[in-house]
């Protein structure tokens, strides 16, 4: 029989299934040794629906003009100074985050899926995790590329890459990641490819991409632009991933639930940091945290879950409580890195009168009662010239690593610490989610590097104090740390605009 | 009359990242590889021991013998990231493309003698499960190498081995009028017939080594370079006068693809190598055990393939292979 015009879906499987094969020379259980152990059961691996059915050479080709127009578009943002035509310097706040936390998880991705990529033992989902992993790989160097000019003219970028294995907030998304690829084959790609690529990649792309280009960042718009067909592929894997395995057995269901959990309440204490970037540090405003988590988890991710059920899987654990906390988390956020900036690679400022007021009219009372007055307080000190800093180390938690800033989901007026002990040593969690997660891996949370306490223990270049340990970070006040306004990126931004603030003074100037 | 384009004199604060002038000096700017390749990985303060490997960290120079002072040494004279490797494929995909067009138009296959398709069908098909095992080997290198130089060039081998065994997989369909029998027949082969299990004996060691340098060595250096010249320069060469130039046209890539490749591979173990007599010894002693193997995995598909010839050609092929060697510095 003839088969002259293959379907794409039938000449796919020619392409890709049926190239691996049962070996004999060496056990498969030696061969993929690593996809049992997690108790996940696979009857049938030819049931995996691929969810790209892309051939190699139709990858080349379409990537490949991908990367022509986005170059195109970087080279000529350099040429033409692009980076002046930024709604405001603060902006970069956000980017330096981004280029300190969030590339290196790209490629910490590009590694996680060369790993899956390797050990499953289905081939079409080794194939698909390839392919991510090479997108992960391009993400990861498109935005060097992207941050690269950047670089050359503020400060912040060009230690980023000596900061990811050392800076204290940092070690929130490096622990993340790390608690993934460290996790079996199946964790992982249920909490990067489902929980985190699927579920609320919404709540951390579209506000970066969206923020980019409210703000005249023509770089990081287009890479993200660029990046959204890959995006759109990794979502489709995540849901494939999950359906995939519940679908295979039913004693999968209770493990698949126990990482849904877990991720589900790593992802959102992670996208506080995204949060607060939309609250406090675009010029510009997209949208709210609380407005965004409205649309993007109220709306459309309990739909999804709606979904799920029919295959056992219930909404994840404490995402109430993420709800409640809508209205909270960035205001306590930024309030930290307003004082502590002295030890971050970026800027940080006091909402100016516009933002205060685009911030009551988006959190109302909450933000008038309990947050407006602080702003003030911080406020008064600035005009007295004593612009207030923190001079000490913080209680970070032990499973997510950020500082323990939060509060009571009732009470916003007490700090939230709980506390488990384990082999004789006390471990502190900022919720009743991060301590679930140590309780039920506590031989792995335990081992995590806490950046506090390496500082106390010497381990941190000698540093005993925030500023020798800034200065460890390679980061000086004025240069890369400190506030905005007293630093060098605000001076040279007005000298590049002719002595023009570009602060926008209304609340209209907050949207575009 | 000219237009005089006033622009704000803009000086830059610096020219490169840090982690760059480190390496290439101060005051010089950077290439998108290196920005693209170096120190993109985590070395230190890593949280959790991996639940798959805890005795090692997430990223750890003691997944191989090789002792590297700094691996971010073994980079890639193609200067590949991820921008030119696939604009670089997609050009070649594409005259891949026209390749199989014209020999499915012209109908060339026809022209072919019956033996040789067979031979085909017998000794070239099944490759795409060797290439298969080859995506493996390179996957493996890319989760597990030590530094984003390597590890990623090692996944762009990766892709293109699952693309080789793509276009070899058009080949066998275009061959027998896209009749997909000839692909399970292929595999049948590859599992059953006696040419082919030597070859896949050690493929599948292969996918058991735990050092990431000894899975190059075994698959980049010597299970390709006995396999391309066999497939795509002696096998081309015999084939030519049999009315084989179809296939000369649709295995073009495998022979573009391998003459850049080597660069890549060669470059690499020569950096291995040079940095200490402790290295060479390691990659010789890998030599030493694998290269006899795969010199009896290659002879009897040669012997199918070329009969009387088949000794002349393993010949050729091993003592080039050593020479090969001993130019890189290695014991032939």
């Amino acid at each position: 029989m003839a088969v002259k015009k293959a379907s794409l879906k039938e000449k796919y499987r020619l392409m890709t299934r049926g190239l691996d094969w049962e070996t004999t020379y060496q056990p498969m259980d030696k061969v993929f040794p690593y996809d049992k152990y997690e108790g996940i059961k696979i009857k049938d691996w030819d049931k995996w629906e691929d969810p790209f059915r892309l051939t190699m050479d139709a990858y080349w080709k379409y990537q490949a003009e991908k990367e022509r127009k986005l170059y195109a578009i970087l080279d000529s943002f350099s040429q033409n100074n692009g980076q002046l035509n930024l709604s405001d310097a603060r902006y970069l706040t956000a980017i330096k985050l981004w280029m300190q936390g969030i590339t290196p998880l790209e490629y910490a991705a590009h590694r996680g899926f060369s790993h899956v990529g390797r050990q499953f033992r289905g081939a079409g989902a080794r194939v698909a995790c390839q392919m991510q992993a090479l997108d992960e790989l391009r993400h990861a160097q498109t935005q060097m590329h992207a941050f690269s000019h950047y670089n050359k003219y503020f400060s912040g970028f060009h230690q980023a890459n000596h900061m990811r294995d050392r800076a204290w907030y940092l070690s929130i998304p490096k622990s993340f990641f790390e608690d993934a690829m460290t996790a079996g084959p199946f964790e992982f790609v249920t909490s990067i490819s489902f929980a985190f690529e699927y579920v609320l990649t919404n709540l951390l792309f579209m506000p970066f991409v969206s923020g980019a280009a409210y703000n005249g960042d023509v770089a990081t718009t287009t890479f993200g632009f660029s990046a959204q067909s890959d995006e759109s592929r990794h979502m489709t894997l995540g849901l494939e991933v999950v359906k995939f395995v519940l679908e295979q057995h039913e004693d999968n269901v209770p493990i698949m639930q126990r990482y849904i959990d877990k991720w589900f309440w790593r992802g959102y204490r992670l996208l506080a940091l995204v949060g607060t970037m939309m609250d406090y540090m675009l010029p510009k405003k997209v949208m709210s945290w609380a407005e965004a988590w409205g649309v993007y988890w109220e709306e459309n991710g309990l739909a999804l879950f709606n979904d799920l059920s029919r295959y056992g899987i219930r909404l994840p654990k404490y995402h109430e409580i993420a709800t409640k906390e809508k209205l909270h988390i960035t205001h306590q956020a930024w309030m930290v890195f307003y004082t502590a900036c002295p030890a971050t690679a970026f800027h940080a400022w006091l909402p100016q009168p516009y933002e205060m007021d685009w911030l009551s009219e988006k959190y109302g009372e909450t933000f008038d009662r309990f947050y407006r007055p602080r702003f003030e307080k911080f406020g008064d000190l600035e005009k007295a010239g004593k612009r207030f800093y923190t001079n000490r180390l913080p209680l970070v938690c032990q499973t997510c690593q950020i500082p323990d800033f939060f509060t009571e989901v009732d009470n916003p007026m007490k700090q939230a610490v709980r506390h488990s002990e384990w082999r004789g040593m006390k471990f502190n969690f900022c919720s009743d989610g991060c301590k679930d997660i140590f309780v039920n891996e506590p031989e792995k949370f335990c081992q995590a590097y806490i950046p506090p306490q390496q500082i106390y223990q010497g381990n941190a270049g000698g540093a005993r104090t925030l500023a020798e340990y800034a200065a460890w970070l390679r980061c000086g006040m004025g240069t890369e740390s400190g506030d905005y306004y007293s630093s060098d990126d605000y001076a040279n931004w007005l000298k590049w605009h002719g002595e023009r603030d570009t602060t926008p003074s209304s609340s209209a100037a907050a949207q575009p | 009359m000219s237009v005089e384009i006033k622009t704000a004199i803009i000086e830059p604060v610096r020219l490169t990242f840090d982690h760059l002038e480190a390496r290439i000096g101060k005051g010089k700017a950077a290439t998108r590889y290196q920005e693209a390749v170096h120190d993109m990985q985590s070395t230190q303060n890593f949280h959790y021991r991996p639940t798959w490997e805890p005795e090692l960290e997430l990223f750890d120079k003691r997944r191989t013998a090789i002792v590297l002072e700094d691996f971010d040494q073994l980079l890639d004279p193609r200067q590949y990231y991820y921008a030119p490797y696939t604009l670089q494929r997609a050009h070649q995909q594409e005259l891949a493309d026209g390749n199989f067009d014209m020999v499915e138009k012209r109908a060339m296959f026809a022209t072919l003698a019956p033996a040789w398709a067979d031979k085909i069908r017998r000794l070239i098909v099944p490759l795409r499960h060797a290439e298969w095992g080859a995506n493996t080997a390179n996957c493996f290198m890319s989760a597990y190498a030590y530094g984003a130089p390597f590890n990623s060039a090692a996944l762009m081998q990766a892709m293109d081995r699952l693309g080789i065994a793509q276009y070899l997989t058009r080949l066998a369909l275009v061959l027998d009028d896209h009749n997909p029998q000839i692909l399970d027949r292929g595999k049948e082969l590859w599992l059953n017939d006696p040419v082919w299990q030597p070859l896949r004996h050690v493929i599948e060691d292969g996918m058991v080594l735990k050092d990431w340098f000894e899975v190059h060595v075994l698959q980049n250096l010597l299970l390709d370079g006995a396999i391309f010249p066999y497939a795509y320069r002696h096998f081309d060469q015999a084939i030519g006068s049999q009315g084989g130039v179809a296939y000369t046209l649709v295995t073009e890539f495998m022979r573009d693809w391998y003459a850049e490749s080597v660069r890549w591979t060669e470059s690499t173990i020569k950096v291995a190598i040079d940095a200490s007599a402790a290295n060479r010894a390691v990659v010789e002693s890998w030599v030493k055990a694998w290269e006899p193997r795969v010199r009896a995995a290659l002879t009897p598909l040669a012997e199918a393939a070329f009969a009387e010839a088949a000794a002349t050609v393993v010949e050729s092929i091993f003592t080039d292979q050593a020479a090969r060697r001993v130019k890189l510095g290695l014991a032939g």
